[in-house]
């Protein structure tokens, strides 16, 4: 049984693994399956459990509870050499006193590929590093040595390649061009990718899913587009792009809108944007989706008083911070297209409004009531 | 003035540095300049006739005894030298790569050695070899003491080395399909050895240049350090000079070559 | 020693090496096979010979019979030997303080220069540091013998200058303690250089950015950067000169500046029924010693000084 795990072949599932510490639960009850030649996408806050996640896979560490499985074949409790996963770790660990391509072929040779030197050279080629073969790790940058790692994985073509925050050393010019490069290396080879991360930006313009971690569960899973349009928690709400969040109770309907009362103000949030139908909800709405006004808007929907705090002038928009009367601070992100932007100072009397549909709800929450409370007072 | 002053105040720690250097050398150039003395009856002062002289240079076991000593010297810094590398070297591969019980307590073990004074060691060891084991003194007393001094700084020196590898490095092996052996072979060793290579030389040249503890376990065993201290009070053969100071230039021509070799391996290219 | 510090120094440079490190693993009995035959090596001949030197301080002389002696209990053993010899007790540790004292006085310049103005000349300087040890130790002694001798020029102007009040260098304290110095210097010079090449120099600039006058930045920056080099140094230095004989032997003259180490060398090999009394000599050494070490660790640093 151990000796064909490697050939395992297939989806990648998580069943309800569970990896506890001494001390605490790293990973709780988790359940995932991540298509075959999928760029999938975990992230989270340091400590939220990506990374143990990621070693379970791996084989780095075991599972205290659950099953791991690509396609049909259990790998639980099989050693990272028994499994087809590969990782590029976050720091490379690239072998210093082996060459570039020896690196690559370490691979390959542990496998008796027969042509495992060829293999390496056809690897570096895909991260255009054929010219520095021979030399030794330590002679190359941080991007190059990135590439080597992504190389000495890609190389064995394995069912699962495991990312662990890649490019987390990387300066951000050098980030944006490697986030480019990785994602045409996986159309190029197809494998699934798993990319740890806590860099939302670079979840969402990476993966085709992305799973959002904390503290050891997964909060949601979905496209890029579909986290940030309607997040399900207050957690995603606000690790995911930014919130503008209040608490309040739900009073009744209104056609296809829940009206819920917040501090004083009735909102409307849509029915299939809600999770939560009666009793407490947290409503929330995107700093983009809220406007401006020197005065009482006219049949918008939504609107609320509120008191500026701040403003600062971005360019292509203008943020403001403002205070709404349950005392949170709310973002609000107005796009500069007149020629004369409103000339809004510190302590001016403003009015907000939204189009209500779309507005979201979510349940309260611990995470939910911080963030509604002191978002943005820093 | 003042401009020299601060040049002065500017380099002061090099200077001090470089005249530290100086008094470094002093003795090892007296060495060096009575290696061509041409003494009467013992080395120990400059003889103006017919020197400088070539001649002990030429024949350097001109002087009965110096050079069995050293070829007695050479063979226990050899032996000793294994077996203190091997048993050291695992020592600190347990002491790196495991929690165990009994952990701290064999770090106390290696310490303690280190701790205490050479005189202390030979004078035990001395006692057991006599009263305790009954064994005589000789090559082998020499031998197995020399291999206990030896074992500490080996694993000093080896869990330093062990310590700085990054442990990920012996993940991504595993995670590239080599399995627990080959990882060993392929990663661990090859990395560990730079550490393993200077635990040896260092056991070799304290083995080579120990005089306290051979001196109290060696009977009539006459290691080089030994015949040089005991030829002081009849007289130095020149010979001693010309076989301290070539080992001095062996030992420098060795670090100046691994210095390179070193440097070339890493390929430090700026 | 040397070269285990300069190759720890030399892999402190690297920067591809300051790993995140999990726990050790935890299987079984590999770890005790691996320790069995070192261990087992220390113990028959480091623990066993200082439990039977213990024993052997303890032994009493047979009545007329001079070199034979029983298994006892005779405390008097230590009573004999610190009253005869405690001077020279305190002789060694006057002697190693001084010698350690200087050593670090000495070290510490050098191995500022070579962590941070010695740029590229770094490894010669390292190289050059380490290479007299490579001649003997007694030769080097005897040259120290030789330059310090009373015909030498040394001695010679000193002495023209009226420098020198007994005339002499050599069989003087002075003469034993350079010796101690020199030859353990290198043992406080590498680990200074270790832990200083590993700090930052920014934090030195940093410092010299703060406190204007480099005394302030040597005391407040530098030396508590080199702490854990300057405590090793100091122990490396410290416990071989207290027990060292050669030096005296060699330097030293035949009554006034003999250590303690003298004293056991010759109650061991020249004083007939001396043996208890050096086994107690060198038992007390040992405590001595140990329990300097264990109050200076415990005042100054960590348990991982080595």
């Amino acid at each position: 049984m151990a000796t064909n795990t490697r050939e395992a072949h297939g989806d990648l599932v998580l069943e309800n693994v569970t990896k506890e510490f001494a001390d605490f639960t790293a990973v709780d009850d988790l359940s995932l399956v991540v298509p075959r030649g999928s760029f999938f996408a975990l992230l989270g806050p340091s400590g939220c459990g990506k990374t143990t996640t990621l070693r379970m896979v791996a084989g780095l560490e075991q599972p205290t509870g659950g099953r791991v499985l690509i396609g049909e074949t259990d790998i639980t409790g099989t050693r990272p050499h028994e499994r087809p996963v590969n990782t590029v770790f976050q720091s490379y660990a690239l072998f210093p006193h082996l060459t570039v391509r020896e690196n690559v072929a370490f691979g390959p040779k542990r496998r008796k590929a027969a042509d495992a030197m060829r293999l390496a050279d056809d690897a570096l080629e895909l991260v255009q590093l054929s010219h520095l073969a021979a030399r030794k790790p330590g002679q190359l940058s941080g991007g190059q040595q990135q590439r080597v790692a992504l190389a000495r994985a890609v190389v064995n073509q394995p069912e699962v390649l495991l990312l662990d925050e890649p490019l987390g050393a990387l300066d951000l010019k050098l980030r944006r061009q490697m986030q480019v490069e990785l994602k045409r290396i996986q159309s190029e080879v197809g494998l699934t990718f798993i990319h740890v991360t806590h860099d939302q930006e670079e979840a969402m313009t990476m993966a085709d899913t992305v799973a959002v971690m904390n503290r050891g569960r997964i909060e949601q899973m979905g496209p890029p587009e579909r986290l940030y349009d309607l997040p399900q928690t207050a957690f995603v709400a606000n690790f995911v792009g930014q919130s503008n969040l209040g608490v309040g109770r739900i009073h009744g309907t209104d056609g296809d809108f829940i009206v819920a009362e917040v501090s004083d103000t009735k909102v409307r949030i849509p029915k299939q944007r809600s999770e939560i139908h009666d009793g407490q909800v947290m409503f929330g709405v995107r700093p983009e989706k809220v406007r401006i006004h020197e005065s009482q808007p006219v049949g918008t929907g939504n609107d609320v008083r509120a008191v500026v705090t701040d403003v600062s002038f971005t360019g292509v928009a203008t943020q403001y911070l403002v205070t709404v009367p349950s005392g949170a601070n709310w973002t609000v992100y107005e796009q500069n297209l007149d020629v004369e932007p409103i000339s809004l100072r510190p302590g001016d009397d403003v009015w907000l409004s939204w189009d209500p549909t779309h507005a979201f709800g979510v349940p309260v929450d611990e995470d939910g009531r911080k963030a509604a409370l002191a978002e943005d007072g820093a | 003035m003042s401009r020299t002053r601060s040049w002065v105040s500017d380099h002061l720690a090099m200077i001090i540095a470089v005249a530290v250097l100086v008094y470094l050398f002093l003795p090892v150039l007296y060495t060096f300049v009575f290696s061509f003395n041409n003494y009467r009856r013992s080395n120990i002062t400059w003889n103006p006739e017919g020197s400088p002289t070539l001649k002990h240079w030429a024949n350097p076991c001109g002087a009965p005894g110096v050079c069995p000593a050293l070829v007695e010297s050479i063979k226990i810094g050899a032996l000793a030298t294994l077996v203190a590398t091997i048993l050291g070297t695992l020592i600190a591969f347990a002491l790196v790569r495991y929690v165990f019980r009994g952990r701290s307590s064999t770090n106390v073990l290696v310490f303690l050695p280190m701790a205490t004074p050479e005189v202390v060691l030979g004078a035990s060891l001395l006692t057991i070899f006599i009263q305790g084991f009954r064994m005589d003194l000789g090559f082998w007393t020499v031998v197995i003491a020399h291999i206990m001094f030896c074992i500490s700084f080996v694993v000093v020196t080896v869990k330093a080395r062990l310590q700085s590898l990054d442990p990920r490095l012996e993940e991504a092996a595993s995670d590239l399909y080599a399995n627990p052996r080959t990882t060993f072979l392929r990663i661990t060793f090859p990395l560990a050895l730079p550490g393993i290579v200077a635990a040896a030389l260092l056991s070799f040249s304290l083995s080579f240049d120990d005089f306290i503890i051979t001196n109290f376990v060696s009977g009539n065993e006459t290691t080089f350090p030994k015949f040089v201290y005991v030829s002081y009070t009849r007289g130095i053969p020149a010979q001693a000079n010309v076989i301290g100071f070539s080992m001095f230039l062996i030992a420098v021509l060795c670090v100046i070559a691994a210095q390179i070799i070193g440097s070339r391996r890493r390929g430090v290219a700026a | 020693m040397t070269t285990a510090f300069a190759a720890s120094a030399r892999e402190a440079g690297d920067p591809q090496l300051t790993p995140p490190r999990r726990g050790g693993r935890r299987r079984g009995w590999t770890p005790y096979l691996l320790l069995v035959p070192g261990l087992l090596w220390l113990t028959l001949f480091f623990i066993v010979p200082l439990v039977q030197l213990g024993s052997a301080s303890l032994q009493s002389q047979w009545p007329g019979a001079p070199g034979y002696y029983y298994r006892d209990v005779n405390v008097g053993n230590y009573v004999d030997a610190l009253s005869s010899y405690g001077v020279h007790f305190l002789r060694s540790l006057a002697y190693a303080g001084l010698a350690t004292v200087l050593c670090f006085v000495i070290a510490f310049p050098l191995a500022y220069a070579m962590a941070f103005k010695a740029g590229r000349w770094r490894n010669v300087m390292l190289i050059l540091v380490v290479a007299p040890f490579f001649t003997s130790f007694i030769l080097r002694t005897i040259a120290w013998r030789q330059i310090l001798a009373d015909d030498a020029p040394l001695a010679r102007t000193l002495n023209a200058l009226h420098l020198l009040p007994g005339g002499h260098i050599t069989e003087t304290w002075v003469a034993v303690v350079a010796g101690l110095t020199y030859n353990f210097l290198p043992f406080m010079v590498l680990p200074i250089y270790t832990s200083l090449e590993r700090a930052d120099p920014r934090l030195l600039e940093a410092g010299r950015d703060l406190y204007a006058d480099r005394l302030t930045t040597l005391r407040t920056v530098t030396i508590p950067l080199a702490a854990p080099g300057i405590l090793a140094g100091t122990l490396l230095t410290f416990i071989p000169a207290a027990g060292d004989y050669v030096n005296a032997e060699l330097l030293g003259s035949d009554t006034s500046t003999k250590m303690v180490g003298n004293v056991i060398n010759s109650q061991f090999f020249t004083v007939l029924g001396g043996y208890p009394t050096a086994a107690a000599l060198s038992i007390s050494l040992m405590i001595l010693i140990l329990v300097l070490v264990l109050g200076y660790v415990r005042r100054f640093g960590t348990e991982e000084v080595l």
